[in-house]
Formats: structure tokens, sequence, C-alpha cells
């Protein structure tokens, strides 16, 4: 690896980012607007569902996101041509990879940043530890979903089975990460499959946070998020092959 | 005496459960235009990406500057343009070229240099992906030209463009190969044989001639090189 073929490649993400003027939007307004609709949903019911579910998804939103886009422009990069002209030059693959997750990773913080400022500032969220480090865990789930995204777009031919790697990766996570049934109160064998998924621990960092100023087990959950991401680009530059057929 | 860029022996391609490069042995020299001609699926793209490094499946000996093809001292001496143009249609022209100049680690002196020598000049800060096919792929050419390449690649750079475009970029190939590199361009237009100092013919995997232009005219005692790969073709079947 080279860092300034790396920077390169993250700048020039970035650039392309910029230049899409939709995209940008919605990666950064979507986060936003879609906790604005849980908050109206639960702001006038009983109880406090928001402060319960709102960690949750302030977890789940930037790595669902992070998870498309990445598969998506990767996979537009492999069948553009111009993965294959990078790789016969001198980019390693961890250039190409680190690359991408640095400028997403980038993307991702300013995300994370405008939802969780709106959801504390604005609609309210109860969060008892530190809010930077809600948003520091934000970060770490939308670079995870960058790093899967780059790990499944080897394996997809075209945008059609890339978009479908999400309902495979995903969904699973999402339903056994413990915000439809508390993860203690899983079947067994779900309790050790959620045990093994990312985002469980994502989601247990986030709601540690809004209900104890304790902030140990937060950092454990923390590191097993970033763990699964480094593992996911190690993965991903196993799977980027120099030669194709 | 004669200086080879590329030498090839027993070069076999396998893609699936299918053999696409049957048993190639050829050279290409350094201070020449050699061309690859032949039909459209002769496997002219599998052969220029197996000198490049990118082709899966390669059986036989490859060398390129002494080295193994593909190999990490050869990434930044070859120019390689594949016959999709291979640039970022989201970034203008001279985005493109300043990225991968700084994958290349070249100055960015040679950004100017190379969209003047495809006589984008006037396109440089316009996007890509509004840009006509013609000079997308000018764009693509653009990127290999940088850092003045020892060995270039150049999967059909001529299609689709005007005459007095191709007429100069085909002279740009013999400058480039007067000053010392090796310069290798396919096409699957016959008429283009003409402009290469040494041509190739592929047929089905198989060179069916090697020689300068007038070699494998005179051998197949046809007037042009069209006729002569049809008299080839046919004295072989």
């Amino acid at each position: 690896m080279n860092p300034r073929i790396t920077f390169a490649v993250a700048g020039r993400v970035l650039t392309q980012i910029r230049r899409d003027h939709r995209t940008l939007a919605m990666l950064l307004v979507l986060p936003c607007l879609l906790m604005s609709l849980l908050w109206w949903m639960f702001d006038d019911l009983p109880g406090n569902t928001f402060d319960r579910l709102g960690p949750a998804l302030l977890a789940m939103f930037p790595f669902i996101i992070m998870f498309l886009v990445t598969s998506v422009t990767t996979l537009r990069e492999r069948t553009s041509g111009t993965l294959e002209r990078l790789l016969s030059m001198p980019m390693g693959k961890g250039d190409f990879l680190v690359g991408y997750a640095l400028a997403f990773g980038a993307i991702a913080t300013v995300q994370s940043i405008l939802a969780v400022v709106l959801s504390v500032g604005l609609l309210g969220l109860d969060v008892e530890g530190p809010v930077w480090l809600l948003t520091v865990v934000a970060v770490a789930d939308a670079v995870l979903g960058t790093a899967l995204g780059l790990f499944v777009s080897a394996f997809a031919q075209t945008e059609f089975q890339a978009v479908q790697f999400m309902p495979l990766l995903v969904i699973p996570q999402i339903l056994l990460c413990g915000l439809f049934v508390a993860r203690e109160l899983l079947p067994d064998v779900l309790g050790v499959i959620s045990d093994v998924l990312p985002l469980s621990y994502a989601v247990d960092a986030m709601s540690t946070l809004t209900t104890t100023t304790e902030t140990g087990d937060v950092w454990g959950d923390l590191a097993v998020v970033v763990g699964f991401a480094l593992a996911a680009l190690a993965l991903g530059a196993a799977t980027l092959r120099r030669r194709t057929t | 005496m004669m200086n080879n860029a590329v030498e090839v022996h027993g070069l076999d391609v396998v893609r699936g459960a299918k053999e696409v490069l049957h048993g190639l042995d050829f050279t290409i020299p350094v201070g020449q235009v050699t061309g690859l001609l032949g039909p459209s699926g002769c496997g002219k793209s599998t052969l220029m990406r197996v000198l490049v490094g990118v082709q899966a499946g390669v059986k036989g000996e490859v060398t390129v500057f002494g080295a193994r093809a593909g190999s990490r001292a050869l990434r930044d001496r070859i120019g390689y343009v594949t016959q999709a143009a291979s640039v970022y249609d989201d970034l203008s022209v001279r985005e493109n070229l300043r990225f991968f100049a700084k994958v290349l680690g070249v100055g960015a002196d040679h950004v100017d240099r190379v969209i003047e020598s495809v006589d984008l000049g006037s396109h440089a800060d316009a996007v890509v992906g509004n840009l006509s096919g013609g000079q997308r792929s000018r764009a693509s050419l653009a990127v290999a030209l940088l850092g003045t390449p020892d060995l270039l690649v150049l999967d059909e750079p001529t299609v689709g463009l005007d005459p007095v475009l191709r007429e100069d970029l085909w002279a740009m190939f013999h400058r480039l190969a007067d000053d010392g590199a090796a310069v290798l361009v396919s096409s699957h237009v016959m008429d283009e044989a003409e402009r290469c100092d040494r041509l190739l013919l592929m047929r089905d995997g198989v060179f069916i001639a090697d020689g300068t232009p007038d070699e494998i005219r005179a051998k197949a005692g046809a007037d042009d090189i069209e006729q002569a790969f049809l008299t080839i073709v046919r004295g072989a079947a």
C-alpha cells in the first residue's frame, strides 16, 4: 500500500460524490428525515418508544445506506473497466479498498453527526452517556456497512445482484439485533446467531449509551464492530482479483 | 540488434471450459507499431489482457521487458487502453487524468501534455459523461499516455473516430515508437493494417500471418490485407 495512491482514491471518490448532488443530498438528509419520521410516529403516544428505538435506528441507517452505496459504486467500477485499468497500474488492493473506506467513512461522519445532532438536539432523544461517543459508534457502523458492501461487491456480477445482497446480509441482522425482540429473549439458536452478527453489537452500544453513563461496555461493543469492519475489508482484499477471466 | 518488449512462448488461455488462445508464439519489438488484426471475438482483447497481466487462466511463458507479465515492476511501464472507455463518467477529463497521474506517481505537467496530444484541450473541463463516444475513448487513451510508458497496449483505440483525428493518432503512435516505445494496437478494421510497421493477423485464437504488410500481401499474392486475410483463411480450409 502507498498513502499517495490510497488518498488519491479517497479524493477521487469524494469528488465523484460531490458532483452527484442528488446522491450527496440523499446521503446527508435521508437519515435525518427518517429519524424525524420515527419521532413523529411516537411523539403523541404514551411511553418513551422513541428513546427505546431511536438509538438502534441511529446505528442502523448509516450501516444500511453505506452498504448499498458502496456495493453499487464498487460494482460500477468493476463493470466500467476502471478497476481493471487501476489493477494494471501500481495500485495495491489495499489502496483501493482503504481509499473507498476513507471516502465513505468521511461521508458517514458528516451523515452521523447530522443525525445525532438532530435526534439529541431537536427531537429530544435522551442520551445518558457522552453524545460524541454516540457519533463515534454511528461512524463505526457506517464504516462496517462500507466494508461489507466492498466485500459483497466481489460476489455480484450486476447491480441487481448487488442490491439483493441487502436482504440477504442486512435484514437478518436487523431482525436479530434486539430491536424487535430483546436479544436475551431470543430462542437459543437465534441468540447464538445474534451474538455473531456485528449489528447486534452496534445496537447494544447505542442502547447502553442512552441508558447509562457507564461507557466500559460501549468500548467493548465498538471494538467488535471495528473488528468486523477490518475483517470484511481483509476479505474484500482477498476476493479482489487482479487477474479475471 | 532487435530489442523485444514482449516475448511469448506456447501461450494458451482458458476461459471457463473453453480454450480461447491456442499455443501462440510471438514477439513484440520496441520501436515499432505492431498491429493486432482480426475479426471481433477472435481473441485480440484476451491477448492484450494477458500482456497487461489481468487475464486469468494463462498457460505458457509470457515475458514483458524480461519480467513475467503482470509483475509489480511492470505496472508503471505499460499504458493500457481497454475497449470500453475506462474513465470515470462523472469526472471531467482533467480530473480523470489528475487521478490516474497520482496513481502512477507522475507530475501534473503530464496531464496537460496528454490532454493536448489527444486533442481534448477544448474539452478538458467537460464531464466525461457529456462527451461523445469518440471523445470519451480519447480521454481513455490519454490516461494510457501518462508517464511515457515503454509498452502501449491499445485495444481498438481508433474505433469510431473522425478520419482526420485517426490519422493524427496513428502519427502519434509512430512518434511514440520512434522514441523507443513498443506499441501494440488492435483493430478489427483491415484498412488500418497499412498504418502498422508489422502485423499479427488473428483468427479463432491463432495467428494466421505475422510480418510486415508488404510481406503478408506478397506471400498471399493479394492487393490488400483484407484480400490477403481471405486468401490465407481459404487456403487453410
